[in-house]
């Protein structure tokens, strides 16, 4: 065949330029008709839609924007009375920010609680980073957790003492969440073991604890940490209203984590305790290197998503008059010159939620992709 | 766990080996854990028990039931059955069961429409409609639900007072007082054709399975829902007319500052509702597009090349698998808007925690009211869990 050609020479055409592609198939126009305009019940839902958009932001914008209210000369809110309806009051979060963030703490102090967040957060990065993921990593937290309380109390280092009960505003929801975190995730590792070994009465126990916890709402577990726990303690023995709110969580987070970590230690292979056992490991060694590291590593994603649960759920303290975030922002407009405002401060807060669930979520999607990657490919 | 010895033919037991007394002995060490866990939990337990004994003394709390027959003095805005404050606490408390029993309910039939919705919308080919949808179940889902409950509650109380009540449609109303719709006077008909409308479910039902039995034997398909309209909606009907068809629509009317009939929904109650229904509509959402994503698309070109009806391949290819990953988290969620419901107590709805709260308050028997709240909440949280698995092991794929 190939001597045949080269009898007789053909001229070889030149290839045509490649041809872009019809404006209807590529392009943003192409774009626009494919997802916006594809059929005419999806035309109509889209022009409505767009209509209702557009109304809407136009809307919101105006109320809190161009007719809103920035700041009041002290506490005389006649201006944002007669802005109601139109225009949002920020004028009450600029006067009450100071409150909302840092509760009855004493006022020369806030820079305190303030650097107490800031390590918070600052503890969160470092816990997210891979490349801390490491037995250093429970040194930093317990440094972190060390300084918090150092900076909270004070009493040392120049720093006046502050009381427990003048503790409040974002603080106390970033305790009350990290600290139970701590606290509830061993004990939900150890749960979770616990319900998957072949002793039946620690297996018995621990199902108990477990299906208990999960079949009862937070709050009646807190009303029980208010009201029923002293009756529970020696006489003459108190424990704080707010360490006893924190012990409440830590059982709360305890089970729901702990049902986490069984699915982890569920979907590990077999073969992998098998072989632990044929290496002649104790169940101790066996766990804490073979099991744990990888059943783990496997559930984070479900784990930041019941940790994101559970910072919402720290707010449900407000019903037994704790003063967190939520109920900061509740307390700051039951004085009468700021009454009615409340739209404006819950959406305050909820954006400084948001800020803080919306980065958790984003991260554990992130972090599914990269660990599922192995099973893309 | 011994699914590989399943099979007789490799059944081996290890032999029996005398237990020894010695901490080499896995089975001994086995004992000693267990003694060891069993008696510190004891301990603490006994420990607990004694203080709380003591403290009772010492505050003079008799422990006990007796309180419930007393007198509770305690108003109940919203009660389902006959209550006035001179009733006893019994009577409250199951005034408080019902309320929460009723927002749970409607909550969770709410927040399925609405979630399986947003869920089907997100995964819309119109982009402005999937994202719309997006952005909804990411914002819903980031705020707490307190928060959300105490927002939706303000706006309520912001709103206009009865007499410039917004009135979107003829017979609606919508103030500070709560929303108000357009019922009818319920009567005694109204409860028979719902019963027989009820009658007519599980009839049908039972006709479906006996079809469907038929269709097994002889691979003739057979119409349903012509006998399944006629016993659910046609029996109803004919029970009504049969009982005199009545029928007085109960329009609510503004009458001097207030407004008379129609059915009411308080604000506490229509917040309370409006804040578990958006708020667990983002999860369900979610549940919902995992369900449906995880059918894989060849099983729509599968049937579709055997020539089925989109309907049919709808309803007998794809549901079937995605409700298999649907349910067992939607179980969850429906016990999280029972659990959730008691976040009532925080804007003034009575339901169980909210009247146990005040109960235990009033009368200072802290124990019994928790110990109430948690009763109430187990037994539901139990019969909810009970039926989906029974629902979930009916959907779930027989394997041979």
């Amino acid at each position: 065949m190939a001597s045949d050609t080269t009898l007789t020479p053909v001229s070889i055409p030149v290839p045509p330029e490649p041809r872009r592609a019809p404006i209807s198939v590529v392009g943003p126009i192409a774009w626009v008709r494919a997802n916006l305009f594809s059929g005419w019940l999806s035309t109509a839902i889209t022009l409505a839609l767009g209509y209702l958009i557009i109304r809407w932001a136009i809307g919101f914008i105006d109320w809190a924007f161009i007719n809103a209210i920035w700041s009041v000369p002290n506490n005389q809110t006649q201006a944002c009375r007669d802005a109601r309806g139109v225009g949002a009051c920020w004028a009450v979060v600029t006067e009450k920010h100071r409150f909302i963030l840092f509760g009855t703490y004493p006022y020369e102090e806030h820079w305190r609680p303030a650097l107490a967040c800031v390590i918070f957060v600052g503890l969160y990065i470092v816990s997210a980073m891979r490349r801390f993921w490491r037995k250093e990593l429970a040194l930093i937290w317990i440094a972190a957790l060390t300084a918090i309380g150092v900076l909270m109390w004070g009493g040392i280092l120049g720093m006046p003492f502050v009381a427990q009960e003048r503790w409040g505003g974002l603080p106390i929801t970033l305790i009350l969440s990290t600290f139970g975190l701590a606290f509830a995730f061993p004990l939900a590792i150890l749960v979770a073991l616990g319900r998957r070994s072949k002793m039946p009465a620690i297996k018995a126990i621990c199902v108990l604890y477990v299906e208990l916890i999960r079949g009862v709402p937070l709050i009646s577990l807190l009303f029980m940490a208010s009201v029923m726990f002293p009756l529970f303690l020696p006489e003459g023995m108190n424990i704080d209203k707010l360490l006893r709110a924190q012990i409440a969580i830590i059982l709360f987070a305890g089970a729901y984590l702990a049902e986490v970590v069984r699915a982890g230690l569920q979907a590990l292979p077999k073969g992998q305790y098998e072989a632990a056992d044929a290496l002649g490991l104790s169940y101790w060694h066996k766990t804490g290197f073979i099991i744990l590291p990888q059943a783990l590593r496997m559930v984070i994603p479900p784990l930041v998503n019941t940790f994101i649960g559970f910072f919402k759920d720290t707010s449900l303290v407000l019903i037994i008059g704790i003063f967190d975030l939520l109920t900061a922002g509740k307390t700051a407009i039951v004085e009468p010159a700021w009454q009615g405002f409340g739209v404006e401060v819950y959406i305050t807060i909820g954006l400084i939620y948001f800020c803080f669930c919306f980065a958790m979520s984003k991260y554990s999607q992130s972090l599914e992709a990269e660990l599922n990657q192995h099973r893309r490919r | 766990m011994s699914d590989a010895t399943a099979d007789p033919r490799f059944k081996r037991t290890a032999p029996k080996r005398p237990m020894k007394l010695s901490w080499s002995d896995e089975r001994v060490r086995a004992i000693f854990w267990q003694v060891l866990v069993v008696g510190i939990l004891v301990a603490i337990v006994w420990w607990l028990v004694t203080n709380t004994q003591r403290n009772l003394e010492i505050r003079r709390i008799a422990t006990g039931w007796g309180f419930l027959q007393r007198e509770a003095g305690l108003p109940i805005a919203e009660h389902m059955i006959d209550y006035s404050p001179t009733d006893n606490y019994l009577r409250a408390l199951m005034v408080g069961v019902l309320n929460t029993l009723k927002v749970a309910i409607v909550g969770i039939i709410l927040a399925t429409i609405l979630g399986t919705l947003i869920g089907i919308a997100r995964l819309s080919k119109n982009w402005l409609v999937s994202k719309i949808a997006g952005i909804y179940v990411e914002v819903i889902r980031d705020l707490p639900l307190l928060l959300q409950l105490l927002f939706w509650y303000t706006i309520l109380q912001g709103l206009p007072g009865p007499r410039q009540a917004i009135n979107p449609i003829d017979g609606v109303f919508l103030s500070n007082r709560g929303l108000l719709l357009p019922w009818i006077q319920w009567e005694g008909a109204h409860t028979a054709a719902l019963l027989a409308a009820l009658v007519g479910f599980v009839l049908t039902w039972m006709y479906s399975d006996l079809m469907r039995a038929k269709q097994m034997e002889d691979g003739q398909p057979r119409r349903i829902w012509p006998i399944g309209i006629l016993l659910i909606i046609g029996g109803p009907i004919a029970v009504w007319a049969l009982l005199g068809a009545p029928f007085t629509p109960d329009v609510p009317a503004l009458r001097g500052f207030n407004f008379r009939g129609g059915l009411v929904m308080s604000p506490e109650y229509f917040a309370l509702l409006v804040g578990l229904v958006t708020y667990t509509s983002g999860f369900i959402a979610e549940i919902v597009r995992a369900g449906i994503q995880s059918v894989h698309s060849g099983q729509w070109e599968a049937a579709q090349a055997l020539g089925l009806k989109p309907g049919v391949v709808l309803k007998q290819i794809v549901l079937p698998q995605a409700l298999r990953v649907i349910v067992p988290p939607m179980t969850s969620q429906y016990l999280n808007i029972t659990k959730n419901s008691s976040l009532a107590v925080a804007i003034g709805y009575q339901d169980i925690v909210s009247i146990a709260n005040t109960t235990l308050n009033q009368t200072g028997q802290a124990i019994e009211g928790i110990a109430i709240i948690m009763a109430v909440y187990l037994s539901i949280s139990l019969s909810i869990s009970l039926f989906m698995n029974w629902y979930n092991s009916k959907i779930a794929l027989v394997e041979r």
